[in-house]
């Protein structure tokens, strides 16, 4: 944690659009959100990642001014969280959209929009993005779920700000919208704006994102890039028997180089061009080698593993 | 969705924007246009709003020129002669009977507006909206207050208009001439019921914020209203305390206001002659700023979900 607070104060400032500093959330006994140290650059997207009550939310909520951190602080676009001049640079779907029942799409955008000192034409523009035109007219209380997640998208669209939170914008999506939605965020960070996501779906965020923190139990576990976080190529083998396998796969890849999946093959810290030199030594040994393969960690065996969730596939051999 | 944005544009543009949008007056012109824009197309306001007028001429009028129609003693004012039940309907008499429900109905009625215009924005998520769209908490709470009163100076308006409307035509139907009330005298009780009015939908307003939802700032605020305080009053005629208590409520000022306005107290439920005018007046106007102190307190310190 000091070493990634080491990283966050060598960062150009102007670079930073988000960056949060020890910042804490307590409720009464519970500690929601326990110095979290965040960083996101300029025209990255930001992937926010961390199981249900994690402290995503609410650590968003706290960069976007709406909850008073306990400790801490988080600056945005180089201001304190939460001024006026700040919102005014920010757009946000928070939670769920939070829009007038019975008003329609674009009646609730042009209220915000009036907010904003934005005209029509703009409220159009961004109706148009999430496409929603058609359906523009309808009461938000007969939206289906997905409609719904698109107007919360839309509104945080509304004057181009340079940082938009979008806080698990593909919910209520069909895999179409879903699709659509990637490519959105993708096309706004192409834009030159900024996007920080929390998601769920950790297949988009690794298609999607440029960098990505998990967050669990409240702390920032690790923040770094997709490709960094997922740690490169490693071998995959399988070979019998297990145990004498296991010996020969942790004394060229270390003791904590290894891990096994539950059907039984082994995961390997090694590059894909240590695959001959491991079925030398396989084949020396006696074993009988059924497979040698260069795989990468997808980011959501990554996630399970820093998390500790039980839905993890492998255990350490060590 | 189409993936074709101009996120280039906004840096400059922000930019300069900024210094003359988000200043504190200008921040307040936006929300309250925005909020007057919302509040406008909700089908709960104007049920409200037409609920007041109607009761207002049923109980200011309808009823009453039924009863001296018909020859029987008034529906609110019995013991009456027909001559003294048609004076209370005709123009000069439009001071007394505009303001006559307000402490009690009016004033529920808009209560009820205040709670559903703050606490909805908690149960609706919207307060979370807009407190993200480059506005101080501090502006965009004064927007909502002001596009609420907007709508309680309207019932007093329409309100007004309807009383004289009706009222001319009771005397034109009756032969009578149209004499016109002073216009000192309806400006007097245009005054006076709106700032009963405005106290009332401060509550609610308030209440719908403490209460972070309509339903328990409403079914408190109604009980309070309609039970509580009439309640205390009884009790305060067996103890002084409670007396001395019952003289600073909300309830007492707004009815003695209008109790001083029309000159008398019964006729209408709530119109009382408990404190002076002066007393009431000011006690009014003290709930009116404290009510807007604490709601903007209240906003500015709290954190949104």
């Amino acid at each position: 944690m000091d070493e990634l607070r080491n990283d966050v104060r060598n960062e150009p400032r102007d670079d930073l659009v988000v960056r949060t500093d020890g910042l804490t959330k307590r409720y009464s006994d519970r500690l929601a959100v326990d110095g979290v140290g965040m960083t996101v650059r300029r025209g990255e997207v930001y992937g926010f990642l961390g199981p249900n009550g994690a402290g995503k939310t609410t650590t968003l909520r706290m960069v976007l001014g709406l909850v008073r951190p306990t400790a801490g602080t988080a600056t945005v676009v180089g201001r304190p969280a939460g001024a006026a001049d700040v919102t005014a640079r920010v757009g946000a779907l928070i939670e769920g959209p939070g829009f007038f029942p019975y008003l329609s799409g674009r009646d609730n955008l042009r209220a915000l929009a009036r907010y904003r000192r934005l005209g029509d034409e703009e409220v159009e523009r961004v109706l148009d993005l999430v496409d929603l035109t058609g359906r523009a007219d309808d009461r938000f209380k007969g939206y289906s779920l997905g409609m719904k997640q698109r107007l919360g998208v839309a509104a945080a669209l509304l004057g181009s700000p340079e940082l938009i939170v979008l806080d698990e914008p593909t919910n209520g999506l069909d895999p179409a919208g879903m699709a659509d939605m990637r490519a959105l965020v993708v096309s706004l960070a192409r834009g030159g704006q900024t996007v920080l996501l929390s998601s769920h779906l950790l297949a988009e965020v690794q298609e999607i994102c440029d960098r990505v923190g998990v967050i669990d139990q409240g702390r920032l576990l690790r923040e770094s890039t997709v490709a960094e976080l997922r740690g490169g190529v490693t071998l995959r083998v399988r070979a019998e028997p297990e145990d004498a396998a296991i010996a020969v796969a942790m004394r060229l890849a270390g003791d904590d180089g290894v891990r096994r999946e539950k059907d039984g093959s082994l995961d390997l810290d090694l590059a894909a061009d240590a695959a001959p030199e491991l079925a030398r030594a396989l084949v020396a040994a006696g074993l009988d080698v059924h497979e040698i393969s260069a795989r990468e960690r997808s980011l959501e065996e990554v996630f399970f593993e820093m998390t500790g969730d039980q839905h993890t596939t492998k255990e350490k051999v060590s | 969705m189409n993936a074709t944005t101009n996120g280039t544009t906004n840096g400059t543009t922000n930019g300069t924007m900024n210094g003359t949008m988000n200043g504190t007056l200008g921040g307040i012109v936006d929300s309250t246009r925005a909020e007057l824009m919302r509040l406008r197309k909700w089908p709960a306001v104007w049920i409200v709003v037409g609920a007041w007028l109607a009761l207002s001429l049923m109980f200011g009028y309808l009823f009453d020129y039924l009863a001296y129609r018909s020859g029987d003693s008034g529906f609110s004012n019995e013991g009456e002669t027909k001559a003294q039940l048609l004076a209370g309907l005709l123009p000069p008499a439009v001071p007394d009977v505009m303001v006559q429900g307000l402490p009690m109905f009016g004033g529920a009625l808009v209560m009820v507006l205040g709670a559903l215009a703050a606490g909805n924005g908690f149960a609706w998520g919207t307060w979370k909206t807009v407190f993200t769209q480059g506005k101080p908490r501090t502006s965009v709470t004064i927007g909502s207050l002001l596009a609420v009163s907007a709508f309680v100076v309207l019932v007093m308006l329409v309100s007004t208009v309807l009383c004289l409307g009706c009222s001319s035509l009771i005397a034109a139907t009756e032969g009578h001439s149209l004499t016109m009330p002073g216009l000192g005298d309806v400006a007097r009780s245009f005054g006076g019921g709106l700032l009963v009015l405005e106290m009332w939908a401060l509550l609610g307003f308030a209440a719908g914020v403490l209460a972070k939802g309509p339903a328990l700032a409403v079914g408190l605020g109604l009980v309070w209203l309609l039970v509580v305080e009439n309640l205390l009053r009884g009790v305060g005629s067996l103890l002084s305390v409670v007396d001395a208590i019952t003289h600073v409520l909300p309830g007492t000022a707004a009815g003695s206001l209008v109790g001083a306005l029309v000159g008398k107290a019964g006729g209408a439920p709530g119109v009382l002659v408990d404190i002076s005018g002066g007393r009431a007046l000011v006690t009014v106007v003290a709930y009116v700023v404290a009510l807007v102190g604490l709601t903007l307190v209240v906003v500015r310190r709290r954190d949104v979900a």
